[in-house]
């Protein structure tokens, strides 16, 4: 038996802070999907999802019910579709396939209309990757994530370049909506293939065929928890986050081991995120502030966060059998109000948020920019940030939203998860011939750490 | 399935009476109850089983919310995994 304060720690936990799964995501292969005809594959995709996927909605939510905890979405990740459509050049056929399947199976958002091209670039991925602006824009839960780069490979110049434009153009077909389709395209370096979290989530190619990978959450239980640590030293806080990390993310174990079983999938990972909601008090940005910043973007901000990250690792990896995707502490300023307060204030700067990147997950994220900013601008950014996961041997990622028709100062709204953001200006100076010069940049050396 | 009925609210008389009524009538087994005044509030918490229980877990959680919504205190059920999960290190069978 529990004692009462156990169970009341438990209840308050959801009930004051914001305890929640933030998605159970089922990943699929789609390698037995493959054919050489456009329209058999996309109809094969679309009978493996509704097979695989169709009871994901009533099984998250009667878990949610028994357990007491919301699960907030349910989600689908997939094999690449640039390897799956490759062979029948099919991809707006399937593109038709999973927004069909997307929404008669009731998940909130499918992602994995990606390419791998960290290396090279095939002439149909380059055809697939032109492809992205179009279907970000003509539907609304489909995810695009493109991976650029990787420690082994380098960076593949070409692909960045080609993705500051693909931006300005998924910016400009919804510049009705705020140029929203931009929040559903991440570009990565380093790209991990368990990813439960959106818009970067697809099935890695080294993955089995049905896979349930849960995505936790919970700023608002550590923020509570740093709260009753008035003059605790940093020693003593450290251990407060991984006691909380501890039992936030037993939560995700259950619920990845339940919907496995109820699902007849392997489970997969518990990504042990810290994912800030919009809600008051569920912000990463107020814990280092509880922990002592009178701002985030403040000096110390790299600090507290590393430190933050690096304790939700140790307290989680305990309460986890298998840990993976992309664990650590987000820092999407337009999912997050006291990001959001910051960036308004003009307390957190870009530069500010790049150097975060280098200790947290996963990078520049749901960033408002000026609608126009180069798209040269934009891939330098990209290449900037690119630069940090390789040389550093980890995971991070862009996802930046030049807002059309809008400037430095105004606001972009983009509803629910996503949230909103202040427009941020930019560094202006043009990095054109750089971008421009095209190739790779070479993997780089692994000895020599200075 | 073994879960844990939590009530919280003002103390005042006959909670125990209704709540174990209301889990008999749906054949609830109780095994364990303890009850307390934590942080200025009424809170009972009572371990039950429910194999014999020929509702749905949803009916018989709405029926107890139901309830507590009468009585003015707040009354759930959560299976007993969300609190083996977050308050115990070991874990056992099919949980790991």
């Amino acid at each position: 038996m529990y004692t009462g304060s156990e169970i009341i720690e438990t209840i308050n936990m959801v009930s004051h802070q914001h305890l929640d799964v933030r998605t159970i995501t089922m990943g699929i292969s789609l390698f037995d999907c493959i054919t050489d005809s456009a329209q058999r594959t996309a109809d094969k995709i679309y009978d493996k999802i509704m097979r695989k996927a169709g009871n994901l909605v009533a099984v998250g939510d009667s878990i949610s019910s028994q357990i007491g905890v919301p699960i907030v979405n349910k989600r689908i990740s997939i094999t690449p579709l640039s390897l799956i459509t490759a062979a029948g050049k099919g991809h707006m056929q399937a593109l038709k396939a999973l927004d069909k399947a997307a929404s008669e199976t009731g998940i909130d958002f499918l992602g994995g209309y990606s390419a791998l091209v960290h290396k090279g670039m095939t002439p149909y991925e380059r055809e697939f990757l032109l492809s992205i602006p179009e279907a970000l824009s003509t539907t609304s839960k489909i995810c695009s994530s493109v991976n650029v780069a990787s420690t082994k490979a380098g960076i593949n110049m070409d692909a960045v370049a080609l993705c500051g434009k693909l931006i300005k153009q998924a910016a400009y077909l919804t510049r009705d909506t705020d140029s929203s389709a931009c929040s559903k395209l991440v570009i990565f370096a380093n790209a991990v293939e368990d990813n439960p979290f959106m818009a970067g989530a697809f099935l890695g190619v080294g993955e089995a065929d049905c896979v349930i990978n849960v995505g936790v959450s919970g700023p608002g239980v550590v923020a509570h928890a740093l709260k009753q640590c008035d003059g605790a030293n940093l020693t003593q806080i450290a251990e407060v986050i991984k006691e909380t990390a501890f039992k936030i993310t037993r939560v995700g174990q259950l619920v990845a081991k339940e919907a496995s079983k109820r699902l007849n999938a392997e489970f997969g990972i518990v990504d042990l995120s810290l994912a800030p909601t919009p809600a008051v008090g569920d912000s990463v940005a107020q814990i280092l502030e509880i922990m002592g910043l009178e701002s985030v973007g403040a000096y110390g901000t790299t600090a507290t966060l590393a430190m933050l990250n690096d304790a939700v690792k140790k307290g989680g990896i305990m309460a986890s059998s298998h840990v993976g995707g992309l664990s650590g502490a987000f820092i999407p300023v337009s999912e997050d109000a006291g990001m959001i307060r910051a960036a308004e204030e003009g307390c957190l700067t870009l530069e500010k948020l790049e150097a975060m990147t280098a200790v947290c997950s996963v990078g520049l994220d749901m960033i408002a920019i000026p609608g126009d900013v180069s798209e040269e601008i934009i891939s330098a950014m990209i290449a900037d940030e690119i630069s940090i996961g390789v040389i550093n041997t980890k995971t991070t990622a862009v996802r930046v939203i030049p807002v059309y028709g809008k400037v430095a100062g105004e606001r972009a709204v983009f509803g629910g998860l996503l949230g909103e953001a202040p427009i941020i200006e930019v560094n202006r100076k043009s990095p054109a011939v750089f971008i421009n010069r095209g190739g790779r940049i070479p993997a780089p050396t692994h000895s020599l750490k200075n | 399935m073994k879960a844990i009925v939590s009530v919280i609210g003002k103390d005042k008389k006959g909670i125990i009476a209704r709540v174990s009524g209301e889990l008999f009538d749906m054949n609830i087994n109780i095994e364990d109850i303890s009850q307390t005044i934590l942080q200025d509030y009424f809170t009972m918490i009572m371990a039950v089983d429910m194999k014999d229980c020929a509702l749905s877990f949803e009916e018989a959680a709405s029926r107890l919310a139901e309830l507590g919504k009468k009585t003015g205190v707040e009354i759930r059920i959560q299976s007993q995994k969300i609190f083996d999960a977050m308050h115990k290190i070991t874990l056992s069978g099919d949980n790991i």
